[in-house]
């Protein structure tokens, strides 16, 4: 199996744009008796400053452990490999895989946060709010006060009212205010970077989408970099500045989220967009992908989306496409990319619909 | 039973849970805990092949409406009828029961939110499958049994038959548990099925696929759905699609019902806005959420419901009669069942006194100080 490999190029001509984590062939594999198991694939992606990226995946393609990988948090007995680095300021350098545990733990939270899905079982039920943010604040040697004070910031910013939360237990908070409660949570040390996985995904519609508009606002005031995890396409579609699309332990197609929407370049992506339960869509266009996703032991070889692909013949069985350049800072791993918009069209509107049939999306 | 009697019809149904008193507060003497007030006078009439699709969040009482409807929770209030004849009655004996609730029983299935835990990991597929052919239709020989499982098996996309039903509930995705969950519920031929949030577990990619397979059975076996779900798209896409209509639920109330195209198209409730709003859209050009459009982003305490129209601390549109009148379902058409809605707002200017009424500034989304009554206590 060789590996055309379009990527190192794309990746040094993106570089004009200020980088915070680089992210270079980060895999994860572990061993299991039936074979070794890659659940992250040599995944290369740059992730810039102040920017929110939205990182999109069916259950099972590596989302999560791309969350991981970003704070060297990957499970035992699970091998990282590969390079990230993260650039506090322009110039700074800091390689994330080679830092001593006593530097770790500082740099987790303090520069680099992560807020999961679930508030419930992130907080102690024994202790109050109030505790959590001091026990934060205590083991990374800040001032007391002065977090405290930013607390308050925080849970204001997230229409939370400082002092009822403070003084509330976990168990006494409902389910949304208790995830805005941890989001304060994560922030509280001042982090540069952000990382997000399925925050909402327990929460109701009206919460979801409430808190993505306070996302919106924090990313703005505190100028953070947010990398938002999510299974729910539509949901981030909106609120991300770029989408990464993950299919089978890599990224399928990376770029600005309107474009990709519009008109995605990868055949997995549009079948994807195709498939997704929209309120706007015409409801015969919606359609399930056929087939299933493969199994991290067994990936099928050259394109990983080949069995299931309308589009694939002996090329992507024999080569694993590297990535194409399809548009302005967009990337696709997909040899035929060119003809995916005539052979799996999709609509992300009505008002499409009106302008005339089989076209892919309006440009 | 008379001919136009709806398969099942829910007249006034109230389900009022008491809150438990503890050791403590019976020593002390406490009153009781709050009632609360999952499901407070609901009429919904579900005809044959019909797809009624319960939206709201959580806590509105939707699921516990869905239960009630196919007789899995007993109503404090209120009738439910199976073809005209008391589910209730029947089951207590009373009076003259002319279906007897074994029957009604059987008619009515339900499919669970979490397809891997309604499975018993220690039985195969094939063990979980007899077991209600076993109790239901105890003249089927065993040959016959696993004949009917296979054929549903297959029915349902899930072939080779025999290796899946050989299988145990931890070797399937969740897609095909979900799938075997529908099959378990198909085998007793019921008239309707509760698909309780059926979908939401699935990936995205599979929720089309799951929602055409309800609707090929739907149209097959002339099945009824009540599909309860917090996602719109998702109700649309099953409702639109099977002709069904949308109930939209606030706080143990349907505030809205009708088509799927009248509830998307031409809403009439704020809160149905709200929930159009909250659904996110792929449409770029719509996809930017922009502030939320409720007063308060929190749910108010179920067991302390505001007065007048309960959507009056978080509606945008409220006003002073708000606080004071609570709206009926009201529908301007004939046919009640094509679009109803519960608020002033949809009567003619000056018909109403709500357009008189000053409006409600007490409070913005920001202002937290009301915040206080949307703690949920838990204990």
């Amino acid at each position: 199996m060789t590996r055309v490999n379009h990527s190192t190029e794309t990746m040094r001509k993106r570089t004009d744009r200020d980088v915070i984590l680089k992210v270079r062939d980060v895999s994860v594999s572990f061993d299991m008796d039936r074979g070794e198991s890659r659940v992250l694939d040599s995944v290369s992606l740059d992730i810039y400053r102040d920017e929110i990226l939205g990182v999109v995946g069916e259950s099972g393609s590596g989302k999560s452990m791309f969350a991981s990988a970003l704070l060297d948090a990957v499970v035992r007995p699970g091998q990282l490999t590969g390079e990230i680095t993260y650039y506090p300021t322009e110039g700074e350098e800091i390689d994330l895989l080679d830092l001593t545990p006593a530097e770790l733990k500082r740099l987790r939270w303090e520069e680099i946060s992560m807020v999961f899905q679930g508030a419930m079982s992130s907080f102690n039920p024994t202790m109050k709010i109030r505790q959590h943010f001091e026990e934060t604040l205590d083991a990374h040697q800040r001032d007391r006060e002065e977090g405290l004070a930013h607390a308050r910031e925080l849970l204001s910013d997230l229409y939370l009212d400082p002092d009822r939360i403070l003084r509330s237990y976990p168990h006494e908070l409902s389910g949304g205010m208790s995830q805005r409660a941890l989001i304060a949570l994560s922030l509280v040390l001042e982090p540069r970077v952000l990382v997000m996985d399925e925050p909402t995904a327990a929460l109701d519609l009206l919460m979801q989408r409430s808190i993505l508009t306070l996302l919106e606002n924090l990313q703005d005031k505190y100028n953070l970099t947010i990398i938002f995890i999510t299974h729910d396409l539509p949901l981030v579609a909106g609120l991300a500045d770029r989408l990464a699309v993950m299919y089978a332990f890599e990224f399928a197609e990376i770029g600005p989220s309107e474009e990709v929407i519009r008109d995605a370049a990868h055949p997995y992506a549009r079948s994807l967009l195709k498939a997704v339960p929209n309120l706007d869509a015409p409801l015969e266009r919606m359609r399930p992908i056929a087939g299933s996703a493969p199994d991290p032991v067994n990936v099928p070889t050259g394109c990983s989306y080949h069995p299931r692909c309308p589009l694939a013949d002996d090329e992507c069985v024999e080569v694993d496409p590297g990535y194409y350049d399809v548009g302005e800072n967009r990337v696709a791993a997909c040899h035929h990319w060119t003809k995916s918009s005539e052979a799996i069209p999709y609509l992300v509107s009505e008002t499409d619909a009106d302008q005339g049939d089989n076209v892919g999306a309006i440009e | 039973m008379t001919a136009d009697e709806p398969l099942l019809r829910l007249d006034d149904v109230e389900v009022h849970f008491e809150g438990q008193r503890g050791v403590l507060d019976r020593l002390l003497r406490n009153p009781g805990g709050k009632t609360v007030k999952a499901v407070d006078g609901v009429s919904l009439d579900i005809e044959e092949q019909d797809v009624v699709a319960l939206v709201g969040e959580s806590g509105c009482g939707k699921t516990t409406l869905g239960k009630t409807a196919v007789a899995l929770q007993r109503p404090t209030g209120g009738a439910v009828t199976y073809r005209g004849q008391d589910i209730w009655d029947a089951k207590d004996g009373k009076g003259n029961v002319e279906i007897p609730y074994q029957e009604i029983r059987r008619s009515l299935q339900i499919i669970h939110q979490d397809p891997g835990s309604s499975l018993n990991p220690n039985k195969t597929i094939m063990k979980s499958l007899q077991a209600p052919l076993k109790k239901w239709q105890p003249e089927l020989s065993p040959r016959d049994r696993r004949t009917r499982v296979l054929g549903m098996l297959e029915h349902v996309g899930m072939a080779p038959p025999d290796d899946y039903a050989n299988r145990y509930p931890h070797q399937l995705s969740g897609g095909e548990k979900q799938r075997t969950a529908l099959v378990r519920a198909l085998l007793m031929n019921p008239d309707v099925i509760l698909a309780d949030e059926a979908v939401s577990a699935l990936d995205v990619s599979l929720r089309v696929e799951m929602m055409d397979l309800l609707l090929d059975l739907q149209n097959e076996f002339g099945t009824s759905f009540v599909f309860v779900s917090h996602n719109l798209s998702n109700a649309r896409y099953l409702a639109q699609k099977a002709g069904g209509r949308i109930a939209v639920m606030y706080l143990g109330r349907i505030v809205e019902i009708g088509t799927a195209e009248e509830i998307l198209q031409n809403p009439r409730h704020p809160y149905t806005k709200v929930l159009r709003w909250a659904t996110a859209d792929l449409d770029p050009d719509k996809a930017h959420a922009g502030t939320p459009p409720v007063r308060k982003i929190d749910i108010p305490d179920p067991s302390d419901p505001p007065s007048g129209c309960r959507f009056h601390t978080r509606c945008p549109k409220a006003r002073e009669v708000c606080v004071h009148e609570d709206p009926d379902l009201f529908s301007h058409s004939e046919d009640p069942s094509s679009h109803a809605a519960s608020c002033f707002r949809q009567f003619q200017r000056r018909g109403h006194e709500y357009w008189n009424s000053p409006e409600l500034t007490d409070s913005t989304i920001t202002d937290d100080a009301r915040s206080e009554e949307n703690v949920i206590g838990r204990s």
